[in-house]
């Protein structure tokens, strides 16, 4: 047998074509290795900075008094921040539940159209700017309170919450909405009590999504409610109340090295606080399939 | 196409009129429905009787689903769709004025082409409607008599705690039944209600409609003709009507007892249909 005239390996242009298709796939996989690089990055300078200056005080504690002064913690920022976003969270999920509803289940679909348009306006709309709103209508004439920033947090939560409630409700097939409908249930019940338990997992996601995004928003609070050091926690939202974020803006721009270890502190459980807030709602989510699913 | 017609067995039946002295539930008089300016079906003429089971048999498109959804007026639930000429159950217009459609479903109920049990336990799912209609006492007893008239009872009755959505597709189908009648409907109606499951489920539901036949109106939707045969008494055969600017539209072609139906039917299209020449 003859040797045959052509070759079955990459020669010429064949053999360039696969070079470039071994050098673009090294540098999509650097590109991904980086964006986990820097979340690594990030979470582990935060971590090493701000874990060593945590100690029971710095979660029992308020701000010690006095001259550049040692000790104490940051207790009434954690409950600042408590209190604003459960407040906004209070505010924000009736609100955009219903508003899914409307548009998923009720509008007409030119109506629906121009509710989602409007809810991803709103998403866009700088935080800072939603705080200049809420300035001028309830603090000019109020003062500053932690309501007044509870109310600028609900307003970035509400298009949050109602847009991935509405991405689930669509996901609920028809036939479960004809299944109660033919049974003689009016559409509300049909929504309150088939579509909407079978969307709740998204629809918990979407709000603790919505949680985790406002509980790291500082510009819209800076001028709504409290800058500033507190000897004792305080969890009335019609006081000017400080959060961990106004805290880390503040420490972090003092000269004495103690603000500055509870800036990273305080950055530190922040961090903590939002990883959490995500996971436990992925764990929500799986439990909640996993009952569905029997 | 010989052979087909022969596989047809249609069940011996005495030589008495089917309908009898029964009363009349549904009366559809030159009863259109539209979809915006689209008819899809057209000037149906048509009186279903009381505790039989009506079959509505035909070619894909020629509108036996949107017939069977006006009758409990799931078809409000598309936004175009309309309706011209009359439909009476028991002798008020179901389209007239003051009709509420959420009643009309709670009286006429319905079993779909795909069993679609909600995401919660085997009890819940045939619970639910009473539930929400107030129909609260003895609900244990409610859901046991459901599920025993859907022959369902001593498959689950060990587990009615379990997600209904372990159950297999018959199961499934079957469950869906007891969650229909578990309201006390007068009226059944079954969209195709066999077209997704094997011949054993198949054969189950289909003894379990000539129970149902005792207590209920039943009609239903198939287009398997020898499922038609099977378990109906009066059968309605349903046409294309293609007209020449190229529209398309349902009408009722023939509609009698059902052995008249598959062995001597009246008009020559239901005998090229029924026999495998589509007509």
């Amino acid at each position: 047998m003859s040797e045959p005239a052509f070759t079955l390996k990459a020669t010429g242009r064949l053999r360039r074509r696969q070079l470039v298709n071994q050098a673009m796939g090294a540098l999509a996989l650097a590109a991904a290795l980086l964006a986990v690089a820097v979340l690594a990055i990030v979470v582990i300078s935060v971590a090493r900075r701000g874990a060593g200056s945590l100690n029971l005080d710095f979660f029992t504690q308020s701000q010690a008094q006095g001259f550049n002064p040692k000790g104490g913690g940051v207790l009434f920022a954690i409950v600042g921040t408590f209190v604003l976003v459960g407040i906004a969270s209070l505010i924000a999920l009736p609100l955009g539940v219903l508003t899914a509803i409307y548009i998923s289940e009720l509008a007409t679909p030119r109506l629906a159209r121009i509710g989602r348009m409007a809810l991803d306006i709103t998403n866009g709309i700088p935080t800072i700017v939603i705080g200049i709103f809420v300035f001028t209508v309830l603090v000019a004439a109020h003062g500053q309170s932690a309501f007044a920033g509870s109310l600028a947090l609900s307003i970035i939560m509400l298009p949050i919450i109602a847009r991935s409630t509405e991405e689930v409700l669509l996901l609920v097939p028809p036939a479960q909405r004809e299944a109660s409908l033919a049974l003689g249930v009016s559409r509300w019940r049909t929504t309150v009590q088939v579509v909407i338990p079978s969307a709740m997992g998204g629809i918990l996601t979407g709000t603790t999504l919505a949680i985790a995004r406002v509980a790291g928003e500082t510009a819209p609070l800076l001028f709504l409610t409290s800058l500033g050091v507190a000897s004792h926690a305080d969890a009335n939202p019609f006081h000017p109340l400080s959060s961990l974020t106004l805290v880390i803006f503040e420490y972090s721009e003092q000269a004495s090295p103690d603000y500055q270890s509870k800036a990273w502190a305080a950055a530190f459980i922040l961090m903590c606080f939002v990883l959490f807030t995500s996971l436990t709602a992925k764990l929500a989510l799986a439990r909640y399939r996993k009952k569905l699913e029997g | 196409m010989e052979t087909i017609k022969t596989k047809i067995e249609v069940k011996e039946r005495d030589r008495l009129p089917v309908i009898g002295d029964r009363e009349a539930v549904f009366e559809a008089r030159d009863l259109s429905v539209f979809y915006g300016d689209q008819r899809a079906i057209d000037s149906v003429n048509l009186t279903i009787y009381q505790r039989l089971i009506t079959a509505i048999i035909g070619p894909s498109g020629c509108g036996k689903s949107t017939f069977l959804r006006t009758l409990n007026r799931m078809n409000d639930l598309v936004p175009s769709a309309s309706i011209s000429g009359e439909l009476r159950y028991r002798g008020i217009d179901l389209y007239g004025p003051g009709v509420d459609a959420v009643e009309v479903r709670r009286r006429i109920g319905m079993v779909f082409q795909k069993p679609n049990p909600f995401h919660s336990s085997i009890y819940d799912n045939v619970a639910f409607g009473m539930r929400i209609l107030g129909m609260k006492k003895d609900l244990d007893g409610r859901v046991e008599n459901a599920l025993r008239a859907a022959a369902l009872w001593d498959e689950v009755k060990d587990r009615l705690k379990d997600s209904a959505l372990g159950l297999s597709g018959g199961q499934q189908q079957r469950l869906c039944i007891a969650r229909a009648i578990a309201v006390e409907p007068e009226v059944v109606l079954f969209d195709e209600p066999a077209s997704a499951l094997d011949p054993i489920s198949t054969s189950a539901i289909e003894d379990l409609m000539h129970e149902l036949k005792r207590d209920y109106t039943l009609v239903i939707v198939t287009h398997n003709m020898q499922q038609a045969a099977r378990v109906a008494d009066m059968t309605a055969f349903f046409g294309l009507e293609v007209k020449p600017d190229g529209s398309r539209y349902g009408v009722l072609v023939e509609y009698d007892e059902t052995a008249k139906i598959f062995t001597n039917p009246s008009d020559p299209r239901t005998e090229g249909y029924v026999t495998g020449r589509f007509g």
